[in-house]
């Protein structure tokens, strides 16, 4: 009997991944690491093999699968040896793109959505500003109606992929803010990147995932045609608002994937390290160790995957991903961390990818709407 | 042009075997996979059928359960499958699966076979030919290129100074090595859609097969018994003391070698 939500056709794509994974991808991770730059083939080649548009409508040259075709994907790529993969293709795919599946024109679908699919056009998701992150209504960022068109001014920080993106998917001020409509005067754009007045200001150095290019952008006077509206002008918040649903599942779906890898590793390191003439596995300690983050690994896969079911039945529920994102962010980190601690020296060094991990995770409980925040959505919606 | 990809199913080289009592290898103890070097002879299949417009259609022998294989083959993009599925089957050597593979070839119209050159189960690579020779067809085996114009076939055929060019007249029987091409990775959607692929199962009856032709029974090569591979070797380790004389040691290896 099957038990799991994946059916054969699910492992057989799987089975194909991680032989991706395993052949093209991790043979590269550390060379990745160390250049702070995943290497731009990357891109295409996952568009040549479908891995772009697993879950987009075959009309659009997507491979029509439903949404656990999408999870597969998350899974297999925490194989890779660098958090920085996982979350740039993230980006493409689940934070950048479905907004203009969702909200685009016909045009814009196959101006955007097709090429970033192809891999031939890199993606980006522009929210966060230096001065507003959480506080998404906080932004400053400001489109000035011109002509037929729109004039930005403005500036975003931390987007990932920014450095060598073609465009961004951008949260844009359209109107002041008005008290008595709390949500409104927000639009997305589509922004192209080799616009004049756009500018990559910086390349941000940080503390994990390094291979993955972070882009403070700055844009002055940049001229903007009418149809890079995306969805509805003034709406743009609510449409954003949907967007991080499918961000943080993908996130909440990798982190406990990448738990799991983490886990892995250290159950085999405890095995065959040695200490006071057994194995460390010997001991009580470290056996519980494990066995309680087994287990909470499982139950944090088990709420996960209730959301991806209601995801891929197109229903969601604010406040389950909310818990799913908080849950699956602070496990990551969780299990790198006591993963570190097993490893003991080897896991402080920087020779073996535990320090990595550790680096890399931690960036979940503060990107895509930090734990504080999630905390705040689902006491909201608990009515607390 | 119509082509036929014979696969196999055999078990993960990279998993424990299991030899039974029957001094084979228990196919049910450990993983199977489809043959990774029928991933050749079908990404050559799939090439041909994407510059030449051909229909393929993917073959086997094997039991009931090797049905996810044929699916695993049609998942690159293969039209079409038939699988030989009968108990009398368990056991044939190379000759039996020949035989059997070869009247499977004559139920169906066909201008090419593109074989593996061998399973990485057995690797006796004689079935290729056993089969051309039943059926009287030319057979061009070791193909590490592969090129199809009109009704001529023509093949690179590896050997161990280099290659030698030879053509056929089709129908003809060929067999790839992994040197041939790159396989592609079958997309979600070839996985999709090799579920709604059309699959015959055939029995030996059907093909008209008599069972006494095939099986442990039958078979020609009797195993009487088996070891394990003995250990690698080390190898002879040249040491550099900046003196050259290394590099005369390596120049007299190779002449020894007949590498030079
Ligand atoms: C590597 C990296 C990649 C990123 N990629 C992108 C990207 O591609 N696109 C994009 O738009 N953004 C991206 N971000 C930005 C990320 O989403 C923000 O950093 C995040 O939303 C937090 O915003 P902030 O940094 O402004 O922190 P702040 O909002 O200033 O928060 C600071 C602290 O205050 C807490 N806090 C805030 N509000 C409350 C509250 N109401 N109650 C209690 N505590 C609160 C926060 O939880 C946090 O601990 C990325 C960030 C990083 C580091």
């Amino acid at each position: 009997m099957r038990t799991t939500p994946f059916t054969t056709e699910h492992d057989a794509l799987r089975a194909s991944i991680r032989r991706f994974v395993e052949d093209e991808l991790a043979p590269h991770a550390r060379e990745w690491e160390e250049d702070g730059w995943i290497a731009d083939w990357v891109w295409p080649r996952m568009g040549e093999l479908g891995l772009l548009g697993l879950s987009v409508p075959e009309e659009y040259g997507g491979q029509g699968g439903d949404y656990w075709s999408t999870v597969v994907l998350a899974e297999e790529l925490t194989r890779c040896g660098s958090g920085s993969l996982p979350m740039a293709i993230g980006v493409q795919t689940d934070m950048a793109t479905p907004p203009i599946l969702q909200f685009g024109t016909e045009q814009q679908k196959q101006d955007y959505l097709v090429p970033a699919m192809q891999g031939t056009k890199i993606a980006s998701i522009g929210i966060s500003e230096p001065d507003a992150g959480s506080d998404v209504r906080a932004i400053r960022t400001r489109a000035r109606p011109d002509g037929d068109g729109w004039v930005l001014n403005g500036s975003k920080t931390y987007i990932t992929n920014g450095v060598r993106a073609d465009f961004v998917t951008m949260v844009v001020r359209t109107a002041d803010a008005d008290p008595g409509d709390p949500w409104g005067g927000i639009s997305l754009f589509l922004i192209e990147t080799d616009l004049p007045g756009f500018e990559v200001a910086a390349k941000l150095d940080k503390v994990g995932m390094r291979a993955s290019d972070t882009a403070l952008l700055h844009l002055e006077d940049v001229p903007v045609p009418g149809d890079a509206l995306l969805g509805t002008v003034h709406e743009g918040f609510k449409q954003i608002m949907w967007q991080l649903q499918g961000e943080r599942l993908i996130g909440a779906i990798g982190g406990v994937a990448g738990a799991w890898r983490t886990w892995e590793s250290a159950l085999a390191y405890t095995r065959e390290r040695e200490a006071f003439g057994r194995p460390i596995s010997g001991f009580q300690v470290t056996r519980h160790t494990l066995v309680d983050l087994a287990t909470e690994i499982e139950a944090a896969q088990a709420l996960v995957y209730e959301a991806c079911d209601a995801w891929n039945r197109g229903e969601y529920d604010v406040e389950r991903v909310a818990m799913c994102k908080l849950v699956a962010a602070q496990l990551a980190f969780k299990v790198a961390d006591t993963s570190m601690q097993l490893h003991g020296g080897y896991g402080y060094s920087r020779e073996f990818d535990v320090e990595r991990n550790w680096r890399d995770s931690r960036l979940a409980r503060i990107g895509g709407g930090a734990d504080e925040v999630q905390r705040e959505i689902i006491s909201k919606l608990m009515g607390l | 042009m119509k082509i036929i990809v014979p696969v196999k199913r055999t078990p993960d080289t990279a998993a424990e075997k299991v030899i039974g009592d029957d001094r084979t290898v228990d196919r049910d103890a450990g993983e199977s996979v489809l043959c990774p070097v029928n991933e050749f002879s079908i990404e050559e299949a799939v090439r041909l059928k994407e510059s030449q417009d051909a229909e393929v259609t993917v073959l086997l022998v094997g039991p009931e359960s090797a049905q996810s294989t044929v699916r695993k083959a049609l998942s690159y993009g293969l039209d079409g499958g038939l699988q030989v599925t009968d108990d009398a089957i368990a056991g044939s050597d190379a000759l039996g699966t020949a035989r059997v593979i070869a009247k499977a070839l004559e139920s169906r119209e066909w201008d090419l076979v593109i074989f593996g050159n061998q399973s990485t189960d057995a690797r006796t690579c004689l079935v290729p030919a056993a089969v051309a020779e039943l059926l009287g067809v030319p057979s061009l085996t070791y193909a590490r290129h592969l090129e199809v114009e009109g009704d001529t076939v023509t093949v690179h055929r590896e050997h161990e100074e280099g290659w030698d060019v030879v053509e056929a007249q089709l129908p003809a029987i060929v067999s790839v090595v992994e040197a041939i091409n790159e396989p592609r990775y079958p997309s979600f959607k070839g996985i999709m859609a090799a579920k709604s692929k059309p699959l015959d199962v055939v029995s030996l009856a059907d093909l008209g097969v008599s069972a006494d032709e095939v099986g442990a029974g039958n078979a020609a090569a009797t195993m009487y018994e088996f070891e394990p591979r003995p250990p690698k070797e080390a190898g002879t380790v040249v040491e550099d003391d900046g003196s050259g004389a290394a590099a005369a040691q390596l120049a007299d290896w190779m002449v020894d070698k007949k590498f030079a």
